[in-house]
């Protein structure tokens, strides 16, 4: 299976999602912002960091890149693309996802270790997860989602809600929400749900000795559903 | 604008000073070639205070590739790979600006790094603030935090370790210090040693403006009630341009263009340039008009005198310059040839087609001032009799909500949550435990790192205060497994023209020189900082240590977290019942006096290097160092981490119980072992002439240290980190 991240300027965790695709069998390419092509993949991602410093806006300005054009068009012909923290926002200024990414509800920078339930299971990215509740790693200054209230109802009525802050046992509540979340949304899907857009870095959870191993759940099964 | 003594003078050079100038260029300087001396001779460049006891460290070691003298330091980590590190002050800018001042502090130390051609692989930070009540503390601390944060994750460089501390002593000047650790391969250093004639000097990166202009001044006096007013002397960060200029040097370092390479830092062009000509004995001839600048009619002298950031001078192999620019037009940073090398040994200057500036190198490196200053001999202080009926009218229970709660003991996870300390994905030893530990990318090697000081100890005796951080850094690395290789510091202190303070200096250093070298655990970078002081009244002395430590294999790394229930807890290292200068002491009894704990450094490097051969037996299930606030401080955090609980026996040939729990003896560690092994370990620890006590045995739920003192995991866990989290709302 074939996949591309792209790498903006001030992308930053490029590296560790070029790692994890690679060690669970994604041949990977890395892509340049300024190109105007994409290679012939399954797979794109828009990888965490500070794309142009998170200047004006996060994610504003790499929305608009060259690449950009490529990766809209192969996700509205039905091609796999997520976007991870500044990955997320780029796709929400793209409006490749619903909503908007607001600063945390505390004003502050938080990296931490958080656990998200899934769901919706009917997708190519979560389908056949054994598991409900995952624990990921968050990392983020801008991660409060947020839409208007009439948005809120068509995403829930399309089951656009992907994954949301929740503790262990899979209970949302207002308590375990990291950073003021709308119903503690933690990712959402475009409406055909071949993108995803999520605040939480699978990435950095992909080997015992790191902050977990579900990540490794989830990238093992994104392959077993794209074969 | 004429010079004369008295402008001299507001540039911070003395009289005599300025007269030598005058001497050694045989004519008055212009007002651009006094500025380019004022940086260079202000105490922050040219170490003219420390210069003559910082030669008595020891600097060399089979592992040193690079001592003091470069960017950074560098050691040798085996397979062909190296780490850079450096740890650098930045006090006075952030005490007037808390996040503009450390994120530049951040900044910087990364870009000393990867000027040698190093990644950047972790951060690490030593802050200090004052009393909790000042007035100031809140906003400084959430200041700075902000700042340390927002530059190194802006970076993608995770912060893996730190230490914070409060003490009324920095009421008026905090300390910020930073320190990043890079990797590289052994034979891709760069080096800031110019070479070559009429080879082109290149200018990278952010555009030049009127920031920063005299920061390394700033940095180099005293503060007073007009601080405020320089603010403008705090240089702005843009960790965006950082990180395109970090990719874009490495990638012009992956070929083969570079002769020279040093960032600019404090004072900015001046002394990039100035050092290179210097190691390379050459002369450097630069055209101001090519300078790129940001705003417009800059002058030779705020060009010259800037601090901008993000900013790199390179001296090129001739005929790259194309390849070069195409790499940094990729990287959308400006690029411009503002000059060459030269045989005339001077720095030659010019704008819009005058010379403006013709120095001779050697005036501004080699003879700038060196001063051996006055200073003074402190005393050991006096044993302190406690009386020991307020010792015995302590209840432990009570005494330990106050240490756990206290604000140099309590939990920083409100601190090291804001910084991303899990970027790249390496990170497996997060903040919070004795060091923090990365593993070098696609290898089963890691990398240990903590920051440590202990400003109570130095300020009470000196000598005994700057072995004792040393080997605190020692133990740190040595709980997690690594073997120590090498440090960095952070040398903080008061105005060195009081006797006083130049002696707590020159003892300090005199201590870690010791400390060094009895544990083969030499310097290879550091940085001084004088003049912490407003309105005459100093800090306490506070050398901050950086140690740097090798594991070999990472599955090997040991966490401080209770890890089975059964397993019996040992005390390695004899505990004598010291309670002068201890946390107990300072906020429980309220006494001050006294000295601080012994340090034997036989004993330390016996007990570690013991230690370190157990873990390295798969004998050890968890570690941690004994340090502020005594043994069951310690055993608290270790039952806090790992959730479980402990059954405490009580030694034989007890002191007393507070006395024994709340000392600060050196040299110690708590070790978990499986009771199977226990044998082995006494075997090994008494053959090494190890002491060790008997402490406890884990459990699943409390710590139970009599009939009548029990302390549930939730209880201990409150005490540790409330107080930080209230503090800060």
């Amino acid at each position: 299976m074939k996949s591309s991240v792209i790498t903006f300027p001030g992308s930053n965790c490029d590296r560790d999602m070029d790692v994890a695709l690679t060690k669970f069998g994604f041949k990977n390419k890395m892509i340049w912002h300024n190109d105007q092509e994409l290679p012939k993949s399954d797979l794109i991602v828009l990888p965490g960091g500070f794309s142009y410093g998170d200047y004006l806006r996060c994610g504003s300005m790499a929305s608009k890149s060259k690449i950009m054009h490529s990766v809209i068009n192969f996700a509205k012909s039905g091609g796999l693309v997520m976007g991870i923290c500044n990955g997320f926002q780029i796709l929400v200024e793209a409006g490749l996802v619903p909503g908007v990414l607001l600063r945390n509800k505390y004003l502050q920078f938080i990296c931490k270790n958080v656990h998200v339930k899934i769901d919706n299971k009917e997708n190519t990215f979560f389908k056949n997860l054994d598991k409900k509740v995952l624990e990921f790693h968050i990392a983020h200054n801008e991660g409060n989602y947020f839409c208007t209230n009439d948005k809120l109802k068509e995403i829930e009525d399309n089951n656009q809600v992907a994954i949301c802050y929740c503790d262990q046992n899979g209970e949302t509540n207002d308590q375990i929400n990291p950073n003021g979340s709308i119903k503690n949304i933690a990712g959402v899907f475009n409406k055909e749900k071949n993108v995803l857009g999520m605040m939480p870095h699978p990435e950095r959870m992909i080997d015992e000795s790191l902050s977990g191993e579900d990540g490794s759940i989830f990238f093992k099964n994104l392959l077993n559903n794209i074969k | 604008m004429l010079v004369n003594e008295k402008i001299a003078i507001e540039h911070g050079l003395k009289s005599d000073e300025y007269k030598n100038i005058c001497k050694l260029l045989k004519r008055t300087p212009n007002l651009t070639e006094l500025g380019i001396f004022s940086a260079m001779w202000n105490e922050h460049c040219s170490y003219k205070s420390s210069r003559i006891h910082l030669k008595k460290l020891p600097t060399k070691g089979k592992k040193v590739i690079q001592g003091p003298g470069e960017n950074a330091g560098v050691i040798d980590i085996e397979d062909g790979d190296a780490i850079v590190f450096k740890i650098e002050s930045h006090n006075h800018p952030s005490f007037i600006e808390p996040y503009q001042g450390a994120a530049t502090g951040v900044g910087g130390i990364m870009r000393d790094v990867f000027t040698m051609g190093a990644r950047p692989i972790a951060n690490l930070n030593s802050i200090h603030f004052g009393s909790t009540q000042h007035k100031k503390t809140k906003n400084l601390l959430r200041g700075v935090v902000h700042g340390i944060g927002g530059y190194g994750n802006c970076m993608g460089v995770p912060t893996i370790a730190g230490q914070t501390s409060f003490d009324r002593s920095y009421n008026g000047n905090i300390l910020v210090n930073a320190m990043t650790l890079g990797l590289v391969k052994k034979d891709k250093i760069f080096k800031s040693k110019a070479a070559g004639l009429n080879k082109p000097v290149i200018y990278v990166g952010s555009k030049t403006g009127r920031d920063g202009i005299h920061g390394a001044s700033m940095a180099s006096a005293s503060f007073d009630e007009k601080i405020e007013e320089k603010k403008p002397t705090v240089q702005v960060g843009d960790p965006f341009t950082e990180k395109l200029l970090l990719e874009a040097c490495l990638e012009l370092m992956s070929g083969d263009s570079i002769i020279a390479i040093q960032d600019m830092g404090a004072a900015g062009l001046t002394s990039s340039s100035i050092e290179m000509a210097s190691k390379g004995n050459l002369g450097i001839e630069i055209n101001l008009n090519k300078v790129p600048c940001r705003e417009s009619k800059m002058t030779p002298y705020e060009i010259m005198l800037s601090e901008s950031q993000e900013r790199m001078l390179i001296v090129l192999e001739s005929g790259k310059e194309e390849i070069a620019k195409k790499i940094f037009d990729k990287w959308n940073l400006d690029f411009a040839v503002i000059g060459k090398t030269t045989n005339t040994k001077n720095i030659e200057l010019f704008f819009d087609n005058k010379q403006v500036a013709n120095i001779p190198v050697n005036t501004l490196v080699e003879n700038s001032p060196m001063y051996d200053r006055k200073w003074k001999k402190s005393k050991l202080p006096k044993k302190n009799k406690i009386n020991k009926t307020i010792i015995k009218s302590l209840k432990i229970k009570d005494t330990l909500k106050k240490i756990l709660s206290s604000p140099n003991v309590c939990s920083k996870e409100w601190i090291w949550q804001q910084y991303d300390h899990t970027v790249m994905g390496d990170t497996i030893q997060k903040p919070g435990g004795d060091s923090g530990v990365i593993r070098v990318h696609k290898t089963d090697k890691a990398i240990a790192a903590t920051v440590d000081s202990s400003a109570t100890y130095c300020w009470a005796h000196p000598l005994t205060g700057g072995k004792q951080v040393v080997c605190e850094t020692w133990r740190n690395l040595i709980s997690v497994g690594a073997k120590p290789i090498a440090i960095t510091n952070c040398l903080n202190f008061g105005s060195p023209e009081k006797e006083e303070n130049m002696g707590e200096f020159v003892e300090c250093v005199q201590g870690i020189s010791e400390a060094c070298k009895y544990l083969d655990y030499p310097v290879v970078s550091g940085n001084v900082s004088f003049y912490n002081e407003t309105k005459d009244i100093g800090i306490k002395p506070t050398p901050t240590i950086g140690g740097v430590g090798l594991i070999k294999d990472y599955k090997k790394m040991i966490t401080m977290d209770f890890k089975e229930i059964d397993n019996i807890v040992l005390v390695i290292g004899k505990t004598e019942g010291h309670i002068d200068q201890s946390l107990l002491s300072r906020i429980i009894i309220n006494e001050n006096n006294g000295p601080p704990p012994e340090v034997n450094l036989f004993n330390e490097k016996n007990n570690g290097l013991t230690l370190l051969n157990l873990i390295e037996k798969n004998l050890i299930k968890s570690a941690h160092d004994v340090s502020l606030g005594g043994i069951i401080t310690a055993i608290s955090k270790m039952c806090i981490k790992g959730n479980k609980g402990i059954q405490i026996k009580m030694p034989k040939f007890l002191i007393n119980e507070i006395e024994y729990f709340f000392a600060e003896d050196q040299g110690r560690y708590l070790i978990e072992i499986n009771p199977k092994d226990f044998k082995e370990v006494s075997k090994i620890l008494d053959k090494n002439s190890v002491h060790y006590d008997e402490i406890g045995k884990i459990n699943d739920k409390e710590m139970i240290i009599d009939q009548k003192t029990k302390l549930t995991i939730d209880e201990l866990k409150s005490y540790n980190t409330n107080w930080l989290n209230s503090y800060m709302v």
